[in-house]
């Protein structure tokens, strides 16, 4: 950090302002007191009264569903036209309307669907919010993926093909398991884009099944509550450790 | 409701091209059929109410009585559920908590059923000042839940009584910075109204200009448009004096009894939360009895005292009305004093001049 | 070159090529297509409507709902957001930029912690991130209490509520966005270009501002928009940390589809931000290709 000179400024800078609302929460939530500015005692009784709350149990579960359906679907659509993208059809165009609904602003990806469900007359529920939760889930596992194959060598692929192997099989035998680590890294990634996800999920979803970033909404609303800093805190945790799994595994691929 | 009146909203109403809701419909349909021997506990309900605004076991208890499993969803504010409701197609809701002047739009658009009396026989339980409200004379589609009028909450410890809406609009300079308003739009607007001297239901451009320019002058002086935490602003003693529901005002008593509710001289609105039951329900037959339920008079006193507001049940009233008004004096207004207040109505086609107004203002 | 040697001749394997073609980007296209583009073209066909009476939409094609938008009160927020946004972007630059910068001149193993470290809080659910500002800055916050304990102040400011903090949150919400596409750019500068403009005897301020700077504009800008747009179409922070106060063109756009029920209006709403997004990424294109021209040259 010596090189850096007055650059390490900024940079602690930076770090402090990302970090010191997080650990405010992290502390607050341990806090013995139900006035939350009030510091009387370490106390884990707010996590204890989050197990209880049956609201919340309900929206994680109904969040779990959203998220594992959208990250296996999405993964598969994002794995297939990346490939598709980077190895076959090879066109610009086609690559930034893969990754568009990546870039297209949530709030009017939300409206939008919101529209044509009504349209189509797709009644909402967690169903529609999958639906949109792999749009541009696919779109995230896509650019990951596209970034990948960009590393890696076309020719290996070409070869197995010249051998005698068919589409299917070196697809299979040789692009997949190069891919592997990727399509892992991009997976983690939509399903934790899926779980925090909120502005499309608060426009498609059906009135009884509220996803946890919905109910955490509520809640808010109400003002500030030791409770949520606990449910805060619990939620920053799995983030922090899905990404960090994604970023070792991205690393193993860096390696190989 | 003038008929006239009501024969251009139906025409407007029907020659809407909402997918798939139901057409036609007004507050001179029958009666529900329904079904006597429906057996009740193969119905499922999904039901749609304010956040706080039902008593916490209020599903559990239905089931164990009536035998339907209940699902209660919530929602902020009434503006929230008539969107879901009017979206078109399914909303998936069976009974909706909507304020009245909201079931009176459902009903004009052919959104809600008409009450059978015959399957809600509690409806003999209600005050006959709650049968009568301007928005549903006879609770034909629309059965009042809670009642109340909308007034100042404030902390008598740090100021002396509000007396007038200017004391929120126009607060003095120690309480500049230190008052809330609500944030819906009629109650939004509530205050300039009755301070201007104005109806709370007028259609008049240029009323509602002068309403515009008094809420605007106010913005300044606010801390915030807030409808779910301006209670515990008092509590913290962020804010001196709130706009707020009598009944909400209670739950700040609850935690400090210094504070206390007032309705300003210039007088105030009526208003009534009340239960609909939509077109689309499949459970027609639960959701009656649903509403039987809570209009039974021990049920519904259980759900004044959970949620701290009056309800319109002279049974329920009767039983626990006095003890409540000891802790929380407005639990003891009379209808006849809440009648005083101006009933809260459909605005009809001036609904979205409202809607403008709301933004010029809050965006000011 | 090596397909002419495959098995049933050159119309065979083209049409193995297309099938492939076909297999792999098929369902995505699809899928893409379906649920995002038809969405987004039924958005621009709905800004031409009327509204219904009680929400929906009439079908009488009318373009008041664009002139609507030229009315004093929308052209206000809109206003008041490209303000709001514009200020959250040039304080997340200030901040994100030097940053950037010096993640890039860290030796080459706490690089990517330090990337991981940014980019962490990003994958955390955000309205939590936007509740820690709550959380922060409410009268009785630490912030509040430590600079009351500590004499600064005499009574507690009142922070919360006011456009500062809807500033504040959108700043925080969307910094790492800001940081990753400048890094990328500083990352891939060429040493030899900067060795070469310092060898010919340009100070490290002048090297920095006519090589530097010019070369890492792009990456800048893509970032500036990722932060810029989101914060548009933002309604969660001005709502939480605005106290209601601040209206942005996202609270306008949520409330037509979800309160006033009036979603041709929100539709052109919706449009204009899209329309400004692809406005700015044009621009962003444009500048970046002459720069990557000049610098190639």
């Amino acid at each position: 950090m010596r090189s850096l000179g007055w650059l390490r400024l900024p940079l602690i800078g930076a770090f402090t302002f990302l970090y010191i609302p997080i650990a405010v929460l992290v502390v607050m939530s341990f806090n013995a007191s139900k006035v939350p500015f009030v510091w009387t005692g370490f106390s884990t009784r707010w996590y204890g009264e989050l197990a209880s709350n049956d609201l919340i149990r309900e929206g994680l579960i109904n969040t779990l569903i959203v998220a594992v359906g959208a990250t296996v679907l999405a993964t598969i659509l994002g794995t297939l036209i990346a490939i598709g993208v980077a190895r076959y059809v090879r066109s610009s165009v086609l690559e930034a309307y893969s990754l568009a609904p990546a870039i297209i602003p949530d709030l009017v990806l939300a409206i939008g669907l919101l529209a044509f469900f009504s349209l189509v007359g797709v009644t909402l529920s967690l169903f529609s919010v999958l639906l949109a939760h792999v749009v541009f889930g696919m779109a995230f596992v896509a650019a990951v993926v596209i970034a990948r194959l960009g590393q890696t060598d076309p020719s290996l692929e070409e070869a197995s093909r010249d051998l005698g192997a068919s589409a299917v099989a070196t697809f299979i035998r040789v692009t997949l398991p190069s891919l592997g680590p990727a399509i892992l890294a991009g997976a983690l990634l939509v399903f934790t884009l899926s779980i925090d996800e909120f502005v499309v999920a608060f426009f498609t979803d059906g009135p009884s099944t509220p996803t946890l970033p919905i109910v955490i909404y509520s809640m808010v609303r109400f003002g500030v509550t030791p409770e949520i800093n606990a449910l805060a805190t619990l939620l920053l945790l799995v983030s922090f450790t899905i990404v960090i799994s994604a970023q070792r595994i991205t690393r193993l691929t860096d390696a190989v | 409701m003038r008929r006239s009146k009501a024969g251009v909203l139906l025409a407007t109403a029907s020659s809407m091209a909402i997918v798939l809701s139901a057409c036609g419909g007004g507050s001179d349909s029958a009666p529900a059929e329904l079904d006597p021997n429906a057996d009740l506990t193969k119905q499922t309900l999904t039901v749609s109410n304010w956040a706080g605004y039902y008593p916490e076991d209020l599903a559990a208890k239905f089931q164990e009585s009536v035998g339907t499993p209940l699902t209660i969803s919530e929602h902020a504010t009434n503006e929230e559920i008539m969107a879901k409701l009017t979206a078109g197609g399914e909303s998936g809701f069976d009974v909706a908590f909507v304020s009245g002047q909201f079931a009176q739009a459902l009903n004009e658009a052919g959104l809600v059923e008409t009450i059978n009396p015959e399957f809600v026989p509690n409806l003999k339980n209600l005050y006959p000042e709650a049968q009568e409200l301007a928005y549903d004379p006879g609770n034909k589609f629309s059965v009042p839940y809670a009642w109340g009028t909308t007034g100042i909450c404030y902390r008598s410890d740090l100021i002396p009584e509000p007396t007038s809406w200017n004391d929120i609009l126009q607060p003095s300079a120690d309480n500049k910075g230190k008052v809330t308003a609500l944030a819906t739009e009629r109650w939004l607007m509530l205050p300039a109204q009755k301070a201007l001297g104005f109806s709370a239901n007028t259609k008049d451009e240029a009323e509602m200009e002068k309403v515009k320019e008094a809420l605007i002058a106010a913005k300044p002086n606010l801390l915030a448009y807030d409808d779910t935490t301006f209670y515990s602003r008092l509590v913290s003693g962020e804010a001196n004096a709130v706009v707020a529901w009598d009944g909400w005002c209670n739950y700040g008593t609850a935690e400090n009894p210094d504070i206390k509710f007032v309705v300003p001289s210039e007088g105030s609105d009526l208003w009534a939360d009340t239960m609909v039951v939509l077109k689309t329900s499949k459970n027609k037959e639960a959701a009656h009895a649903f509403i039987n339920y809570i209009l039974d008079p021990v049920n519904h006193a259980w759900v004044a005292e959970n949620i701290l507001y009056k309800v319109p049940n002279k049974a329920a009233m009767d039983a626990v009305g006095a003890q409540l008004a000891a802790t929380y004096p407005n639990m003891g207004t009379t209808p006849a004093e809440l009648l005083k207040g101006e009933s809260l109505v459909d605005l009809g086609e001036a609904g979205p001049m409202y809607t403008k107004i709301a933004t010029e203002v809050t965006s000011s | 070159m090596l397909t002419a040697s495959r098995t049933s001749g050159r119309g065979a394997a083209r049409r193995r090529a297309l099938t492939a073609q076909a297999v792999f980007t098929g369902p995505g296209l699809i899928y893409i297509t379906l649920f995002m583009s038809i969405p987004v073209l039924l958005v621009l066909v709905y800004s031409f409507f009327e509204r219904g009476r009680f929400g929906g939409i009439t079908w009488n094609f009318t373009l008041d709902n664009y002139a609507r938008v030229l009315e004093p009160v929308y052209l206000n927020v809109f206003g008041d957001s490209l303000v709001i946004a514009g200020v959250t972007t040039i304080i997340a630059l200030a901040i994100g930029y030097p940053t950037a910068y010096a993640i890039a001149r860290l030796p080459t193993q706490w690089r990517s912690i330090a990337l991981v470290m940014v980019v962490l809080p990003f994958w955390t659910n955000f309205l939590i991130r936007t509740y820690a500002w709550i959380v922060l800055l409410n009268s009785e916050g630490p912030i509040n209490s430590s600079l009351v304990d500590l004499g600064v102040i005499s009574a507690p400011i009142g922070m919360l509520y006011t456009p500062g903090a809807v500033i504040a949150g959108l700043t925080y919400a969307y910094l790492p966005l800001v940081i990753l596409p400048v890094y990328a750019s500083v990352e891939r500068l060429d040493r030899q270009l900067l060795e070469a403009a310092s060898n010919l005897g340009a100070s490290r301020a002048r090297v920095f501002l006519d090589v530097t700077l010019p070369l890492t504009l792009p990456g800048a800008m893509i970032g500036a928009i990722f932060v810029f747009v989101p914060s548009l179409g933002n309604f969660v922070v001005p709502e939480l940390l605005g106290g209601g106060k601040t209206v942005m063109v996202g609270n306008l756009i949520r409330d037509q589809f979800l309160e006033a029920r009036d979603w041709p209006f929100g539709a052109v709403l919706a449009l204009l931000v899209i329309a400004l997004l692809v406005f700015l990424f044009a621009m962003q294109a444009m500048i970046a290709r002459r720069i990557n021209g000049i610098s190639r040259a």
